[in-house]
């Protein structure tokens, strides 16, 4: 963990209630997908834990993987309005400077993917999902191995969608559903999720999203298809980085706290 | 060059900061971060006779300037603080630390006081009688001046150490409990605990917190924390550890000002992880500003 002090570059509108933030700064402390970052808000006591949607670090950027880079990288993070300081955030200009910890939780383990991994998020569960699918897919390819992302996007309807196409760009196959049936599958993640399961011989799954969705893919995915996978929880939390014991949860393998045994927990450990 | 050294029931500390139980883990968290031996000494997480995993939750809620925590003592019982906790602790801290200890009834506390005084790592016992998060014990022994003496009586006869017994705020008469504790062989009092409030989820009607109370700490409690901390030490004669709010190197030396010893720093330490460390680091100047040489010569300048 770093504490840093990030200077906004971008905070664009994705969609009527999705916002997307560059923030530049110190990102060394940033070494796997799925890991968060939690900035300081001016007039809130709690920092705002928001997860990592893509990372890039400082030049000359060695290629040993995250977490080379120094003081001049940016984070990107995509965060939803859900309450007074997310909405704060909204109207914060390009050059505003916050004070950021970078570097918590453990993050994706990329290393047990296997040749077909599929990442399913759902709303605002989506952005650790694009780092993670351009770090499989960058690793496939230094290694010369054939990998084949498939990522399923879950959204209420067509006005929420985001970050279908830059999945696209980066060379994922996605599906999109949506519950009213707007765009794509009309239903659940897990409803596309069975619109694909005639093509056999997912290696590994990744996930985040709303806990119902986390439950659903867990019985449909995990215990149904028996593929193993990674899922990433949210829970209000106090520190963030392990201290305060606010966000602890009960697993095969003892006592957790999210914030920094997790977010990730394996399919095989969760308890609900 | 001023002088920061303050003694805490015999022991001496190179400053009077003391991170507070529960904000502070068992200290290795923050080791990742600083050096901790910088601290005067710490508190580490509430520990109980039996493991506990605590309150269900959501355990935390924001307010203003503040937050309000349920945690409920989430701890791996007295046996494993002692086989792995403390070993670990050894490994990143070589002052006295301060151990808290929490229970549901008075053999609780005599069991888990018995065990952790034995250990020569330990300088102090923080009794708490305090915690609100738990039913059944805790609090209910800090709110009653004859119950709180129980404690304390019982808890004396199983060691010679120093213990320092942990206050609740949320009582009509703190200082009539302070003086029962004292009176009971206490060596020092501790306070305030967290100030019992809850929240509510617009959407959901309903309380935030899973256990629909928590505990309120943060700067806002810091006037609430330094009011009793006045009256307490105008009250008795052992020495008072200041805390509630507690935030900048300022809000230490109003504390001492008020009668506080030494000063505990809570939920400071969980939105600022680098708090304490910092107060400690600014101490030196603050104290100039304010023509101070010697902290130990202001400890209840304000009576």
């Amino acid at each position: 963990m770093k504490q840093g002090i990030f200077s906004i570059k971008e905070n664009t509108q994705l969609t009527p209630t999705t916002w997307r933030m560059v923030l530049a700064g110190d990102t060394s402390a940033v070494t796997a997908p799925g890991q968060f970052i939690n900035i300081r808000l001016d007039g809130h006591f709690l920092r705002r834990p928001v997860s990592v949607n893509d990372v890039k670090h400082a030049e000359p950027y060695t290629g040993e993987g995250l977490g080379t880079g120094t003081d001049e990288g940016a984070v990107t993070i995509i965060y939803k309005v859900l309450g007074q300081g997310t909405e704060e955030m909204t109207k914060m200009p390009a050059g505003t400077k916050l004070d950021v910890l970078t570097g918590l939780g453990n993050g994706y383990d990329l290393s047990d993917a296997g040749d077909r991994p599929l990442l399913i998020g759902g709303g605002v569960g989506i952005p650790p999902l694009y780092l993670a699918a351009k770090e499989l897919l960058k690793d496939a390819k230094s290694r010369g191995t054939d990998r084949e992302v498939t990522v399923i996007l879950g959204f209420n309807s067509s006005d929420e969608i985001y970050y279908a196409d830059e999945f696209e760009e980066l060379g994922c196959r996605v599906a999109v559903a949506t519950a009213d049936g707007s765009v794509g599958v009309k239903g659940f993640v897990t409803d596309a999720f069975r619109a694909l399961a005639s093509e056999e011989g997912f290696t590994h799954f990744y996930t985040c999203g709303p806990e119902p969705m986390l439950k659903a893919v867990y019985e449909e995915v995990f215990k149904g298809a028996g593929i193993s996978g990674q899922m990433s929880f949210e829970e209000r939390m106090g520190c963030g980085f392990g201290a305060c014991m606010g966000c602890s949860c009960r697993t095969v393998t003892g006592y957790k706290r999210i914030c920094k045994d997790g977010p990730v927990l394996r399919t095989e450990e969760i308890l609900w | 060059m001023v002088d920061t050294k303050v003694t805490l029931c015999g022991i001496e500390l190179d400053n009077p900061v003391i991170p507070a139980s529960g904000t502070f883990g068992y200290g290795y968290e923050f080791a990742e971060l600083y050096d901790i031996n910088c601290l005067g000494t710490f508190s580490f997480k509430g520990t109980t006779k039996d493991p506990r995993f605590g309150n269900e939750t959501p355990r935390i809620a924001e307010c203003p300037s503040g937050m309000l925590n349920s945690v409920g003592l989430q701890n791996p019982g007295v046996d494993k603080v002692i086989s792995e906790e403390l070993p670990k602790l050894a490994k990143v801290f070589n002052k006295p630390v301060m151990a808290n200890v929490s229970g549901f009834s008075v053999d609780d506390y005599v069991y888990t006081t018995e065990k952790l005084a034995a250990e020569e790592q330990v300088g102090w016992l923080e009794i708490n009688i305090s915690c609100p998060n738990v039913h059944g014990g805790g609090m209910s022994f800090g709110t009653d001046p004859c119950m709180a003496a129980d404690v304390v009586r019982a808890v004396r006869k199983t060691t010679d150490k120093p213990l320092i017994i942990k206050l609740s705020p949320n009582v009509t008469d703190i200082v009539s409990i302070a003086k029962a504790c004292e009176d009971a062989g206490a060596d020092g009092i501790s306070l305030i605990n967290t100030l019992m409030g809850m929240r509510l989820d617009l959407k959901k009607r309903k309380p935030i917190l899973a256990n629909v109370t928590g505990g309120y700490s943060g700067p806002a409690v810091f006037p609430v924390a330094l009011r009793m901390v006045y009256q307490v030490s105008g009250a008795v004669s052992i020495p008072v550890v200041g805390m509630g709010g507690v935030s900048s190197a300022e809000n230490v030396i109003e504390m001492m000002m008020a009668g506080a010893t030494a000063v505990e720093i809570g939920a400071a330490n969980l939105t600022e992880p680098f708090a304490s460390r910092d107060i400690i680091n600014d101490l030196p100047l603050v104290m100039e500003k304010f023509g101070i040489t010697s902290l130990k010569e202001i400890i209840g300048a304000a009576h």
